[in-house]
Formats: structure tokens, C-alpha cells, sequence
């Protein structure tokens, strides 16, 4: 049939074009939330091309911007599902390559780096000498402030930099604004002040107080007294779930969302009294340093913690968490500090270095501080290889507190016992924030609109896990085993937890006897069991029937003609 | 040594005067942002919810027929116009806009039971159970200057009788040829009084008739005995035929895959074939309880809305086995026909309680002007929504829809009965030799035979 022939060549040719429209305006998905770059593919390439950028230098950011590796899409059956997929992971490629190559326009400075000449050695240049090359501005970010009445000194910065709060130990509590170094307000509490830390921007802060933690506002009034917590030696606040984590003098670590103020969790971690505790950024878990020598990793929605790891042969002094989440630095009384990889939880490096206190900077520089020195060491190749960079050493009688590392600035705040000082650390900071995630410009709206959006996307806290890249992948279906008798125990004790906390109506005229009520729950509990009690009398039938079956293997060989043969 | 410190001048950073725009940096660095994908989800739970919450889709219903619907053509030139012919012979022309007859056509003794508008959009042509055909001029200028009042009313530009009542007519889209469907499909010219060609496969009437998109030879029609055959008009006799088990309501032409059409089946599914490959079917859309009545294409040709006769509009993705949404009122009884606008925008379904009503396609979607940052922000929404759509608490919100009593019980009722043939199926499978039962796909199970 010539027409029916001509009728297929014509509508053939449509198959073409119809491939091309497959899949509308995916193009941002792979993009860090809240971004939409639709002004991206219309960046020339052309102009990029010019510039002899290494390959290399290409590859490394286009894997930055990759996140991870492909999906391995041979075991998905489901041909349309595979071909989605097959144009998903071609588009995320397009994507992150335009990110890297767009990446030479759109971020504006460049980060800053410390060279020695010449037989020069790094960690013996002083903070006078750097003064003297750097530019005034630079130069003023130098200091020390001498308040020796008031204790060791605290500190905490807001999350773009641009504020800091410092609290002494007798009570003194400072907010300073860093950029013009006003100081914004202060206020004598005339109590032990232990801690403090500040809520998601920098109207509030809370004070890990003698008896409480308190939560002030900007003008230093007091809003809240969060009694619950009790006597509190460390606080940190979970950024994206809006979660005050507090660990008090009897190891009871508790969580408290701060947006409705509920207790999420409260915990007792039965390792005794600790003051070693750290957010990890990357997913949100709380470390716990002990006496012990242990490490402990906790979520709000469990009460057993998540890991447990034997770190050092003595306490713990201090803890801190590299932000990309893979490395974690922890030191001990005997004078080591161990890089430890996240991932295996293996050691990578011992350091033989006294320290107090630990913190990762923005670009993975690594402070260390004891006494009245501080070091910063580096991994100059990028190979977790750390030695050492900087050093400083303090005025003989300041023991140091407290190091923290400036967001987005190549300075380190030190916080020691007769005040707060601070130092410049060339090549510490990310020189190019974003202005969605922190900006150290912020005005008051631009404040507002960040905080109602940051709300919206409040995490619940079970988002909290070891690996966050989990969140929204497929379980593979494993073969099923069965569960051992512990599980299955485990499971029924599960089931009659849940059946013993179901919440019963009220009844009113009479109906309401506590005798009716105990019955009721009973048969709540009888009910949850049951399903567990009759699988079991089903295994022991079939057990029993599989015995039953095969008498002749108990038999001696001689007496086998005589075993009864059940007709097949 | 060299050295050199991050030092941000705040006049780089900050604006200059207050009527400039703030200035915005952005860094894409995955290493500054913390659980992006926990972020992603909740905002694709926080976007399903919020779609709930607008989803609206019934904005008015128009009121005038006095007899049920049974019929309606768009005028491919001008969006804003809809026509619809009732089971008393009255043809309106509505506004869409003000939801208003605009223009009445009478002259049909007895029902109207096809309508369709040239391409050029200057002729109606309606044809009825009076064995009429009725050209009607309706250009731009005629419709422009009326007063929405409504005994406004025109006389017809032709009038041809023919030999028995027509059930159905289509017209050409790309020429001056029109098809009708009765006892036998006949293809007339504007001009002429009589058919200029006459087709006839088969001893029973033909019920719907429809013109490819693409090739402006080729139509589809389907007839009562269970068939749907397809014609080429350069040739004196029909190229093929596929018969099914039971009866296709109407059928629809995939306006941007003009091989695929969907047939519209009294089976309760939808049936989308590739035109060259008949002994198959491409997908089978099911989901409504009763037989479906109607079916139309949207113009980007994505998706299809069907009207059935269990009081329900449904609309579907032309790949997908089940609808994405379900538009019912308690007013609404059964659904004769459907129309999807010509801007993709709008849902139009003619009902046999007499009135038209106008639905958004997109349930929640925001009428009117939207601002670039209102829109990608509706795209980052959907995107990210349709990203996370199968974890089981977004999954959950997203498909959740009301659906009236008697719908839901049906839906139950044929969900058993289906489970129990399959599980039956499967028992006589496994206690019979192994590859003596053979299962056929649903594709293929309806059809009986392809004819040449």
C-alpha cells in the first residue's frame, strides 16, 4: 500500500522533533535552592574560551558543582522511568558545567594567601609584620581587647560575620558590630555566664547563664528564661532546624525549637558531666567530647546515640568539625590532635600538638589554641595532609578560651581570660558569600524577607542523620531475611511501647472508671502483641511438623525398615 | 612575603543611592549551603500543600440552553469565543470573558449533533438529526461588533439536505472540506449542495469523525460496530480499521503527534494508538468509572481532557495510565462534551444539565498578569515538587483528591472486580504448564482485529 507507506515516511519525520521537547524547563534543578539561573545559558561560552583555563581547573569545579556521581541507571527495568532519568543526569551535567564556567564572571574577589620568600617559613611571620603589608582596613581587624576584671571571654559570631557576641565569665555580655567595631550593646548579668551563642540572626542571642540559659534580644531585655535546660555549660544552635542544643552540668543533652519553643528532645548521656560539644554543619549532629575519651554523636529523635567513638586514651579537650563534613579535629589531655575521617571514622593524622581549643575555618584551615599560643595549620595540597601555617603567641598571662574563625573574613577571633582579641589569618575566609545564604551587608528588610524565608524552610528535626544525601533516594529492595529473635523481641517491646502511649477519649457521666480504663489499655496491649504471639505458635507448628517428618534420621540404621512410612 | 587579606569596601557591597536596586552576589558552592536536598524537600512539601490550598478550578458556569448539550466547536481564531449546540437545535455562541451568550444560531428542527469551524474561522457548519447541514458566517467582523444581546441571531448562509441524519462533523484543517459522520461519511465542499465523495466500510453508522492535524487527507471516525477506521481522501476507499471490544465515543488527534490519536471508549478508557501501528495500543488511560463521552486535546498537545458519562471531567498527560485531575460539581450531570481552550489555559465541559462550565486546566494555577519573579517562582515550586513527587508524604498530598460518593464506590467496585480476574488469572497460570496461559497486555487485549 503506497499511501499507507508515504503516510509513515510523513509522520516518521516528526519523530525527530518531537525528542527534543522532552523536558521543559529542568534547568535549574540541580542548583543550590532558591536559585533560578535563567540568565545562564545565554552567557556567551565564546568569551570564556579565550582564557587558557587549565582543563583541570574546569573538571575540579564542574565535580564541585556535580555533588556527588551519576546514579547507575542499569538496574532500572522501567524503560520511561530510564529514559527520564537518562535525560535528568544529562541535564544536571549541562548544568554543572555552566556553573564552573560561569563561576570566572560571577564571583568578584579572590581569597587571600600568605607566601613566605626566600627562606622564609610561614609560621614564623608575625601578625606586626602582616599589618605592615596589608591595607589600612585590614590593619584595623587587628587587636586586643584588654578587659581583665570580668574572666575568660567567649565568643560567637553571627553566621555572616558581621556580628559577634562575647561574654565574659563574671557576667559581662557584649554584642559588637564588627564591621564599624561599635558596640552595640552590653549588659552585666552579675551571674556566671558559661556560654553563648546566637539564634539565626543577630536580634537574638542566648546566655548559658548559673542557674538557666536566658535568651536576650539586640537591646540586652531578656525574653526568655528556658528553665527546662538546667545549669548549662555549652550551647549551639542547629541553623536549619532552629534547634537550641544545650548540654548541662549532669550530661542531660536537650534540644529546644526555638521557633515554637518545644522540647524536642531531652537526653541523658550517662557519660558524666562534659563541656566538649560542637555542631557538625554538614548534617546537623551534635558531638559530644566525654571523660572517657569518647566521642558521641546524637540526633533529637534518638535517644542512643548515633556513634560512638573512642577518640583519645584520656578526655577529650576539644572538639571541632571541618564544614564540608568529612573531617573532624579532636584533642586530647596527652597532647595530640587526631584528624579523624567522618566517613570511615578512622584516624588520617595525629598531630603532636597541645590544644584547648579547635576550629575549622571557612577554607579548612585548622586553629588550635593552648595557653597563650595558637597555631593554624593547613592542608596546602588539599590531601587532609595538615601542617603547620601560622603561629601566635599572646602576652604572656592571657590563657586562651576560645578560637573562632570569622565567616567570610580572614580573621580569627580569640577569646581569652583577660578579654578578646583578634588576628588576621590570610587565606582562611570564603572571599564570595552569597547573598541568600549570609550576607555581611545586610540591611534590616533584607534581614526580615531572610528570616520568614529561612522559617519556611524550617528542617524538621528528623532530617537530621549521618549521611543527609539520603534524603529522597530510593531504598534498593533487599532480600528478605528473616529478622533474628531479637529484632522480632525488639519489634513486640515497639509495638507495646506504642500501644501503651495511645491517648484514650475522655468519657464523661460515669463511663470513666479507672477499672474500665486499665482494661481498656490492657486490651490495647494484648492487641498489639498478638500478631507477634501467633506468628510464633505458626513457627513452632512448622518446626514441630518439620521434626515430625523426618523420624528416620533419629532412627539407628538397623531399626529404619521399621519406622512408619506416612502414605505420599 | 607576599600577603593579601579578604578586604570588602563597603561601597563594592552596598548601593548607592536608595533608588538603585540592593546588590546581590550569588556563589553557587554547594560547600556553603547544608542539607540541600532535607531544604528541597520540605519546600516540595511546603509547594504541595500550598497547591492544595489554591487549587480552584471551577470559575463559572453558562447558562442558556434549554436542552442538553451535545456539541461544541472553538474558532481557532479567536480565543475568547466558544460554540455550543443543544437537543433542541440552538446554537450559541458564547464569550468565554463574561461568560455571556453572545449570538444565536437557529434554524435546527431537531438536535444538533455535530459542529466545527473552518480553519479560517469564517464558517460554522453544524449538522443535525434533521439530516441538515447548516453553514453559518462567522467571521471576526460579524462577532465583533454584537451586544451581547441575546436575542441576537443570524440567518444561515447555506442550508443542505441530505439523506439520513448526521451524527457527527469535522472539518478540514488545512482546506475547504468538511466530513459528516451518519450512516455513511460523506466529505462536502462549502460550496457545493451535495457530498463531492461518500465513504461506507461496514454496515453501521459512523459516530464521530476527525480531521489529522498534520495531514489534511487523513481522518479517523469510529462506528457503532466497535471499529475505528481510518480514511485517506486522495483514495476512493478506506485504508484501515481496528476493531475493539466495545464502542469509541469520540476521538482526538494529538495536535503536536499528528500519528497519535486517542479514542475515547465506552469501556471506561482511553485508548492512544499510533495510526501506523493499529494492532496496538500506545497507552491506555484509565480512570473513569463510566464510558467516556468526549475527549480533546490540549493545543501543546501534553495532555487530554476527557468527559464521561459519570458526571466527571478528567484531565490526563498523553503519556499517563491515570488522570492527574478530576473536576466534578454536584450540578453537573453527564458530561456530553469537551473542549480544551485554545491557549492551553481553560477547561470547557457541556453537560446534560444544560450549562456550560468553565474550568481552569491547571487547578491552582494564578489567573492573569504574573511577574516574572511571581512566575519563576511558580516554576522552581513545580520543578521541585515533581522532583521529590514520590516520597511517600509528598506523594501523598499530591494525589489526594475528592471524589463524589457514588464515583469513589464505583472506582472501588472496578478496582475489585479487576483484582479478582487477575488474581485468577495468575492462580490458573501458575497450576498450568508454564507458557500454555499466555497474559496479553492490556494494549492488546481490547483490540479483536486490524483490518486492511
Amino acid at each position: 500500500m503506497q499511501i499507507i507507506n508515504n503516510m509513515a515516511a510523513f509522520w516518521n519525520s516528526f519523530d525527530s522533533e518531537i525528542s527534543g521537547c522532552d523536558c521543559l524547563g529542568d534547568s535549574h534543578l540541580r542548583q543550590a535552592p532558591g536559585d533560578s539561573i535563567a540568565s545562564v545559558p545565554y552567557i556567551s561560552v565564546t568569551m570564556a574560551a579565550k582564557k587558557e583555563n587549565s582543563d583541570d581547573e574546569v573538571d575540579e569545579k564542574v565535580k564541585k558543582y556535580l555533588r556527588g556521581e551519576a546514579a547507575n541507571l542499569e538496574g532500572v527495568k522501567d524503560k520511561k522511568l530510564k529514559g527520564q532519568l537518562a535525560v535528568r543526569e544529562d541535564l544536571y551535567g549541562k548544568s554543572a558545567k555552566t556553573a564552573a564556567k560561569i563561576e570566572k564572571w560571577l564571583l568578584p574577589s579572590e581569597g587571600g594567601y600568605l607566601e613566605a620568600e626566600g627562606i622564609e617559613k610561614t609560621w614564623r611571620i608575625k601578625q606586626e609584620s602582616i599589618a605592615r603589608e596589608v591595607d589600612i582596613l585590614s590593619s584595623r581587624n587587628q587587636y586586643d581587647i584588654v578587659l581583665p576584671e570580668l574572666g575568660p571571654y567567649t565568643l560567637d559570631f553571627t553566621s555572616n560575620g558581621r556580628y559577634m557576641a562575647a561574654a565574659g565569665r563574671k557576667g559581662h555580655l557584649a554584642i559588637v558590630d564588627m564591621k564599624t567595631l561599635n558596640l552595640i550593646k552590653e549588659i552585666q548579668v552579675r551571674e556566671t555566664v558559661r556560654d553563648v551563642a546566637y539564634l539565626h540572626n543577630e536580634l537574638f542571642f542566648a546566655a548559658a547563664q548559673k542557674k538557666y540559659p536566658y535568651i536576650y534580644n539586640r537591646e540586652g531585655t531578656e525574653l526568655h528564661c528556658l528553665k527546662e535546660h538546667g545549669p548549662v555549660l555549652r550551647l549551639q544552635f542547629l541553623k536549619n532546624h532552629f534547634l537550641l542544643a544545650s548540654i548541662n552540668k549532669f550530661g542531660q543533652l536537650r534540644y529546644q525549637d526555638v521557633t515554637m519553643g518545644e522540647m524536642i528532645g531531652n537526653f541523658r548521656t550517662g557519660l558524666g558531666r562534659t563541656d566538649v560539644m560542637q555542631v557538625n554543619p554538614f548534617n546537623g549532629v551534635v558531638a559530644l567530647g566525654h571523660s572517657s575519651g569518647t566521642v558521641t554523636m546524637w540526633k533529637p529523635t534518638s535517644s542512643v546515640p548515633l556513634v560512638k567513638m573512642l577518640c583519645h586514651p584520656g578526655p577529650v579537650s576539644s572538639l571541632a568539625f571541618h564544614p564540608n563534613g568529612h573531617l573532624m579535629a579532636t584533642s586530647g589531655r596527652e597532647n595530640k590532635i587526631k584528624i579523624w575521617d567522618l566517613r570511615k571514622f578512622e584516624v588520617i593524622q595525629t598531630l603532636p600538638c597541645h590544644a584547648k581549643t579547635l576550629n575549622f575555618s571557612q577554607k579548612g584551615l585548622l586553629a588550635a589554641g593552648t595557653g597563650s599560643f595558637i597555631q593554624i595549620l593547613a592542608d596546602f595540597s588539599g590531601s587532609q595532609n595538615y601542617s603547620s601555617y601560622m603561629t601566635h603567641s599572646m602576652a604572656k598571662g592571657y590563657q586562651v578560651g576560645k578560637v573562632l574563625f570569622r565567616p567570610y573574613e580572614d580573621i580569627l577571633g580569640i577569646g581569652h581570660s583577660m578579654g578578646w582579641s583578634s588576628i588576621l589569618i590570610p587565606g582562611s575566609g570564603e572571599p564570595n558569600f552569597d547573598s541568600w545564604v549570609a550576607n555581611p551587608f545586610e540591611t534590616s528588610k533584607q534581614r526580615r524577607e531572610k528570616e520568614v524565608h529561612s522559617l519556611l524552610d524550617k528542617l524538621p528535626p528528623e532530617t537530621i542523620m549521618l549521611d543527609p544525601t539520603k534524603v529522597g533516594t530510593v531504598r534498593v529492595p533487599q532480600k528478605k531475611e528473616k529478622p533474628t529473635k531479637k529484632d522480632v523481641e525488639a519489634e513486640m517491646e515497639a509495638a507495646i511501647e506504642t500501644a501503651k502511649d495511645t491517648e484514650f477519649k475522655k468519657k464523661t457521666k460515669g463511663r470513666n472508671k479507672p477499672s474500665k480504663r486499665a482494661k481498656k489499655r490492657r486490651e490495647m496491649i494484648d492487641k498489639a502483641k498478638r500478631p507477634f504471639l501467633e506468628q510464633q505458635t505458626q513457627e513452632h507448628e512448622t518446626s514441630r511438623k518439620k521434626q515430625k517428618t523426618n523420624p528416620e534420621t533419629e532412627m539407628p540404621k538397623s531399626l529404619q525398615r521399621f519406622v512408619r512410612q506416612k502414605a505420599t | 612575603m607576599k600577603v593579601k587579606v579578604i578586604s570588602r569596601s563597603t561601597d563594592e557591597f552596598t548601593r548607592e543611592r536608595s533608588q538603585d536596586l540592593q546588590r546581590v552576589f550569588r556563589n553557587f558552592d554547594p560547600s556553603l549551603r547544608s542539607q540541600e536536598k532535607a531544604v528541597e524537600y520540605v519546600r516540595a512539601l511546603n509547594a504541595a500543600k500550598l497547591d492544595k490550598i489554591f487549587a480552584r478550578p471551577f470559575i463559572g458556569a453558562m447558562d442558556g440552553h434549554r436542552d442538553s448539550i451535545k456539541c461544541m466547536a472553538k474558532n481557532p481564531n479567536y480565543l475568547k469565543a466558544i460554540f455550543s449546540g443543544s437537543d433542541d437545535g440552538d446554537i450559541r455562541l458564547w464569550d468565554i470573558a463574561s461568560r455571556r451568550t453572545v449570538c444565536q444560531f437557529p434554524g435546527h428542527q431537531g438536535a444538533v449533533q455535530g459542529l466545527t469551524v473552518s480553519t479560517d474561522g469564517s464558517v460554522l457548519v453544524s449538522c443535525g438529526s434533521d439530516c441538515t447541514v447548516r453553514l453559518w458566517n462567522v467571521s471576526d467582523a460579524n462577532l465583533a461588533d454584537s451586544d451581547y444581546l441575546s436575542d441576537n441571531s443570524s440567518k444561515p448562509q447555506a442550508v443542505y439536505i441530505w439523506k439520513n441524519a448526521f451524527r457527527a462533523v469535522d472539518h478540514q484543517w488545512d482546506g475547504d472540506l468538511f466530513a459528516t459522520a451518519g450512516a455513511q461519511v460523506d466529505i462536502w465542499n462549502h460550496n457545493r449542495s451535495q457530498p463531492v465523495n461518500t465513504f461506507d466500510w461496514g454496515s453501521d453508522t459512523t459516530i464521530s469523525i476527525r480531521f489529522n492535524p498534520g495531514e489534511p487527507n487523513i481522518l479517523a471516525t469510529s462506528a457503532n460496530d466497535r471499529s475505528i477506521t481510518l480514511y485517506d481522501l486522495r483514495m476512493s476507499s478506506p485504508a484501515r480499521k481496528v476493531i475493539m471490544r466495545t464502542k469509541t465515543n469520540s476521538i482526538a488527534w494529538n495536535p503536536m503527534e499528528p500519528m497519535n490519536f486517542t479514542a475515547a471508549n465506552e469501556d471506561c478508557n482511553c485508548y492512544s494508538y499510533d495510526a501506523r501501528k493499529l494492532e496496538e495500543a500506545k497507552c491506555v488511560h484509565k480512570d473513569h468509572v463510566s464510558a467516556v463521552m468526549d475527549i480533546d486535546f490540549s493545543p501543546t498537545g501534553r495532555e487530554f481532557v476527557t468527559g464521561s458519562y459519570d458526571r466527571t471531567v478528567r484531565i490526563f498527560q498523553y503519556n499517563g495510565g491515570h488522570s492527574q485531575e478530576i473536576y466534578h460539581t454536584k450540578r453537573m450531570q453527564r458530561v456530553f462534551c469537551v473542549k480544551y481552550s485554545c491557549d492551553a489555559s481553560y477547561v470547557i465541559s457541556g453537560s446534560d444539565d444544560t450549562n456550560l462550565r468553565l474550568w481552569k486546566a491547571k487547578a491552582s494555577e494564578q489567573l492573569g498578569v504574573v511577574l516574572p519573579r511571581e512566575r519563576k517562582k511558580h516554576e522552581y515550586l513545580e520543578a521541585v515538587k515533581n522532583r521529590y513527587k514520590h516520597l511517600p508524604e509528598v506523594k501523598r498530598i499530591v494525589r489526594h483528591r475528592h471524589l463524589p460518593k457514588p464515583v469513589y464506590k464505583a472506582a472501588n467496585l472496578r478496582r475489585t472486580m479487576i483484582e479478582a480476574e487477575r488474581r485468577k488469572e495468575q492462580r490458573r497460570k501458575a497450576h498450568s504448564a508454564p507458557g500454555s496461559i499466555v497474559t496479553e497486555p492490556v494494549r492488546k487485549r481490547r483490540i479483536i482485529k486490524e483490518v486492511e
